[in-house]
């Protein structure tokens, strides 16, 4: 009997493999045109400081220099949410972090132009700083944006948690800060401008979000988006910080249409330190409501983000660490409030996760903490709480399929987690945790009722398929997924796909690489164009060999009769046939999600057609001389729905386990007085090969009914359950506490030597959050 | 800049004489971009920290950012572009392709040259002295364990094909 499926499930080469491996992927940087210049961006020496005059005379006059552009030439403010517009290509009137940019230099070669920032004379005066959450609030003297540094402030309730905790059965609270970290993707940001003689703009840059430059570009060049072309370059490495508008994307294109000529711009390494747009710094409060026997009966949650200089995607990261707590657990009350700080860093953003690692790491610790006090094991209090597949959170949030118990079965299993954690030597432990994530975000960044993802497929006629998708492959593997989707519906091969991408003028929309969007939902159009391609080739065939259209196959090249495999056409010869009664063969297809938003404000962030869930079992070794953390072995389970690719799937596993393990012991973006401690590779420490562990990854299937073949997320939710993983082992350690991520060595020591055994936060700030916004309780959860 | 301020340099790069005219302060790293147009060979920091620039010089991993091409003169450069024999790619190349063990690709070409140096010197390497030769080689995607098993795969089938 043969396979049910011959492209989709198996371990294939990715399209783009090869290409890698013989480094002749072309990334922004490796562009090159005719007559290009070379631009350069002066940035911010002061934290906070208004900007009283920019000279630019001396630059312009120096020899090589072809422009030179100050915040008055792109007075348009942009940002990447309609809500925050708050962003200039160049300041005008303020800089709010050490790296805000405030002019910029065209020149025939770098080295002019960095020559030339130095002759631009700029009087600033200072303004107080606010670096942290506490000092935002404190707000001492001129707040970094409008009357105050409160961003914004959400606060959510559905059913009365107050009443749900007075009859609570035992209740704990526990503080707990996460640090901020940045994505650190290998390759530096670069874009390449070219503006025609023929009037039309063309923008290459490694961004995750094509769609949305384009946007911004049209707004802030007041150019019709007609005359604007974004080619998204694959990227080398985004992890969420390509995803959004750069001052640099906006100043090359400038520059190209200033000077007639192409201009490129590469950020430095510590130029990206200062894009950031990562890990928000995350200050958070848990109470939970349980019943003797471990059951949650409510939650109380509060974050306090440190923002950064500007609102990047701050709104949605702030309802980002409110909004998965009850797609894990079935919490039947739950309250969430939360407040974003503008502070004087470079913004914060999306990184891997999504404003959800942070109040996961709180979440599973103070699971960890909760289980010892109920006298139940960690794994069993999570059994006790799972969520129901096909069901709905008290918030509103829709539940497909679910393999979290399944998960959690896996590396319980494989680890021997219950019988081993209680019988290490001093110093080693193991730690378990449990997360669930996003496929895709369920509404776009700007309001609007199309599709979230287009495909579109051309055919020729030796069987060629050209395959067109605004989506962008920044290595996760999304140019094999959508290849693998339309070679298995039309019966090709992978080698037999050609695929365009992330190009607005020849692509159709998808809103980018973010949020774990593209298997599931440029997929799913992708499965849609082939179908619908498919059937026009079956309607030719079905013709051609006077049978239904309904009784045939598409496979191995080949379009036959299902009952009688012997009669049919080859691929090709089906597309000649197509061809010739109805002209060239294409087809479309598009998905957009399906309306999952509750009936409150602020539903909008949290909904997906489908989540992923993952469990993760963590082993670390600690050094009680030097208080280093090593983990040697991990075990990750991950409901993925279906692996399209197993190898990629594990690889994107893989790939979160280790940037989880960075941020969980060693990864921070911290400053002092104002600077950036680590704005280098060498300072900024990251894991090296040296520090892979052994890891067991385990896929667990739930054939999700709305994902294509039932797949879901994968680049994202397996780094959730690892930080707390971590955290908690090395309290079955040493029998300490670190409430505070990252878990460096000296917080190890300093525990050690506490009396409460214990480093973290012991208290979060007094602040006022706006008014409860009480939701109905969806029919469900009334009553319980 | 005029051409009264450039130096003649000969190098040789994989396995081709090259005499060209370039500004005496431009490091390997921008002749091989810049000049030679072997763009497969990355910038990470420009500061020798993270490999991502990696050639080989002499059959040795070298950090073409930190490196000054008059120094070296009569030495044999390989860059990624020069690891296949014509079109037949190396082993280690279709090893890195099969396994997945290039996710975005910015780290490969110095990843593979710096594993094509230690399995010419040890054609079996055990797991740890895989994680040796390539710990100074950063790589944000893959958690670096594909790329532990396309090295052991590639020696397995024999480096030298």
């Amino acid at each position: 009997m043969a396979e049910a499926f011959s492209v989709v499930g198996k371990s294939l080469t990715k399209p783009d493999a090869y290409a890698k491996v013989s480094g002749q992927t072309k990334f922004a940087d490796d562009l090159s045109l005719p007559r290009m210049l070379f631009g350069r961006i002066l940035r911010s020496p002061y934290p906070h400081a208004r900007v009283l005059r920019v000279d630019t005379s001396a630059a312009r006059e120096l020899p090589g220099v072809l422009a030179v552009l100050t915040g008055d030439d792109l007075p348009v403010k942009f940002g990447i949410l309609p809500v925050s517009q708050d962003e200039e290509a160049l300041a005008r009137e303020k800089v709010r972090y050490v790296g805000d940019p405030i002019a910029a230099v065209a020149a025939t070669d770098e080295w002019i132009a960095d020559e030339a920032l130095g002759l631009i004379d700029v009087q600033f005066t200072e303004l107080p700083h606010a670096m942290s959450i506490q000092e935002a609030l404190a707000a001492q003297g001129e707040p970094i944006h409008g009357s105050s540094n409160v961003h914004k402030a959400v606060a959510l309730e559905f059913g009365d948690t107050d009443a749900a905790m007075r009859v609570a059965e035992y209740v704990r609270e526990d503080t707990v800060f996460f640090e901020g970290n940045t994505h650190l993707p290998m390759e530096q940001h670069a874009a390449v401008a070219q503006y025609a003689a023929d009037g039309k703009l063309t923008l290459w840059t490694s961004s995750q979000t094509p769609h949305y430059v384009h946007r911004a570009l049209g707004k802030v060049l007041e150019l019709p988006m007609s005359r604007i072309r974004v080619i998204a370059t694959p990227n080398g490495g985004g992890f969420g910080g390509k995803s959004d508008i750069f001052s640099h994307e906006l100043v090359a294109a400038k520059f190209a249409m200033a000077t007639g000529r192409p201009v490129k711009i590469t950020l430095t390494r510590e130029e990206v330190f200062y894009a950031h747009r990562g890990r928000h710094p995350v200050l958070m409060k848990v109470k939970t409501g349980f019943t003797r026997g471990g059951r949650i009966t409510a939650m109380q949650f509060q974050s306090f983000l440190d923002g950064g200089g500007y609102g990047s995607y701050g709104v949605a990261s702030t309802y980002y660490t409110g909004a998965l707590q009850a797609t894990t657990y079935a919490i039947p009350r739950y309250r969430f409030e939360a407040v974003r700080l503008f502070t004087n860093k470079p913004p914060c953003g999306p990184k891997r996760g999504h404003g959800t690692p942070q109040p996961r790491f709180a979440l599973e610790i103070h699971f960890d903490k909760a289980a010892e006090e109920l006298g139940v094991d960690p794994v069993e209090l999570r059994r006790r709480n799972l969520p129901a597949p096909d069901s709905r959170t008290v918030n509103w949030l829709r539940i497909t399929s679910c393999g979290l118990e399944d998960c959690i079965n896996k590396v319980v299993d494989g680890s021997g987690f219950l019988r081993r954690r209680t019988s290490m030597p001093k110093g080693r432990g193991l730690g378990f945790a449990v997360s669930s994530y996003l496929s895709g975000a369920g509404t776009a960044i700007y309001w609007n009722d199309m599709p979230h993802s287009e495909v579109q497929l051309k055919l020729d006629r030796n069987g060629g398929v050209l395959l067109l998708c605004g989506a962008i492959d920044i290595g996760q593997g999304s140019d094999h997924i959508l290849a693998a989707i339309v070679a298995e519906v039309l019966g090709v091969a992978l080698d037999d796909i050609q695929l365009s991408t992330g190009d607005t003028d020849l692509t159709p929309i998808d809103l980018g690489s973010y949020s774990s969007r593209v298997t599931f939902m440029a997929g799913n159009a992708a499965k849609a164009a082939a179908e619908s391609v498919r059937d026009r080739l079956f309607r030719a065939v079905a013709n051609a060999l006077h049978c239904d259209a309904a009784d045939l196959t598409a496979r191995d090249h080949r379009i036959y009769r299902s009952d009688r495999p012997a009669d049919g056409l080859t691929f090709a010869q089906a597309v000649q046939r197509a061809e010739a009664q109805g002209g060239v063969v294409t087809g479309s297809g598009s998905y957009t999600p399906p309306n999952l938003a509750g009936p409150y404000k602020g539903s909008g962030v949290g909904p997906s057609p489908a989540y992923s869930y993952s469990a993760a079992v963590v082993e670390v070794d600690c050094d009680l001389k030097t208080g280093e953390v090593k983990v040697p072995e991990v075990w990750i389970a991950h409901d993925v729905g279906r692996a399209i690719n197993p190898m990629l799937v594990i690889g994107q596993v893989e790939g979160s386990v280790y940037m989880a393990l960075g941020e969980a012991l060693m990864e921070e973006q911290t400053f002092r007085l104002g600077l950036h401690k680590f704005p280098s590779l060498l300072e900024y420490k990251s894991p090296t090969a040296l520090e892979a562990p052994v890891m067991h990854t385990y896929l667990v299937e739930t054939i999700d009914r709305e994902g294509p073949f039932g797949a879901k997320e994968a680049g994202q939710g397996p780094l959730l359950p690892v930080i707390p993983a971590v955290a908690n082992a090395v309290y079955d350690a040493l029998r300490i506490r670190i409430d505070e991520i990252p878990i460096t060595p000296e917080k190890v020591l300093k525990a050690l030597n506490e009396r409460d055994k214990r480093v973290g936060p012991k208290s979060v700030p007094t602040f006022s959050f706006p008014p409860l916004i009480k939701a109905e309780v969806p029919e469900e959860w009334k009553g319980k | 800049m005029s051409i009264a301020d450039k130096v003649e340099v000969r190098l040789r790069v994989n396995g081709e004489d090259t005499a060209i005219m370039v500004l005496p302060y431009k490091t390997l790293l921008e002749v091989l971009r810049e000049d030679l147009g072997l763009t497969g060979t990355k910038h990470g920091c420009e500061l020798g920290e993270c490999s991502t620039c990696g050639v080989l010089v002499d059959g040795k991993p070298f950090l073409s950012c930190l490196a000054m091409p008059l120094d070296l003169e009569g030495r044999e450069v390989t860059t990624i572009e020069g690891m296949a024999r014509g079109r037949e790619p190396h082993p280690l190349q279709v090893a890195f392709a099969e396994l997945g063990a290039a996710q975005c690709g910015y780290c490969t070409p110095a990843m593979l040259l710096t594993a094509k140096a230690l399995l010419d010197r040890e054609p079996r390497p055990s797991r740890e002295m895989i994680k040796q030769a390539l710990s100074g080689v950063l790589c944000r995607c893959t958690g670096y364990l594909k790329i532990f098993e396309a090295v052991e795969l590639a020696a397995s089938r024999g480096s030298d094909g």
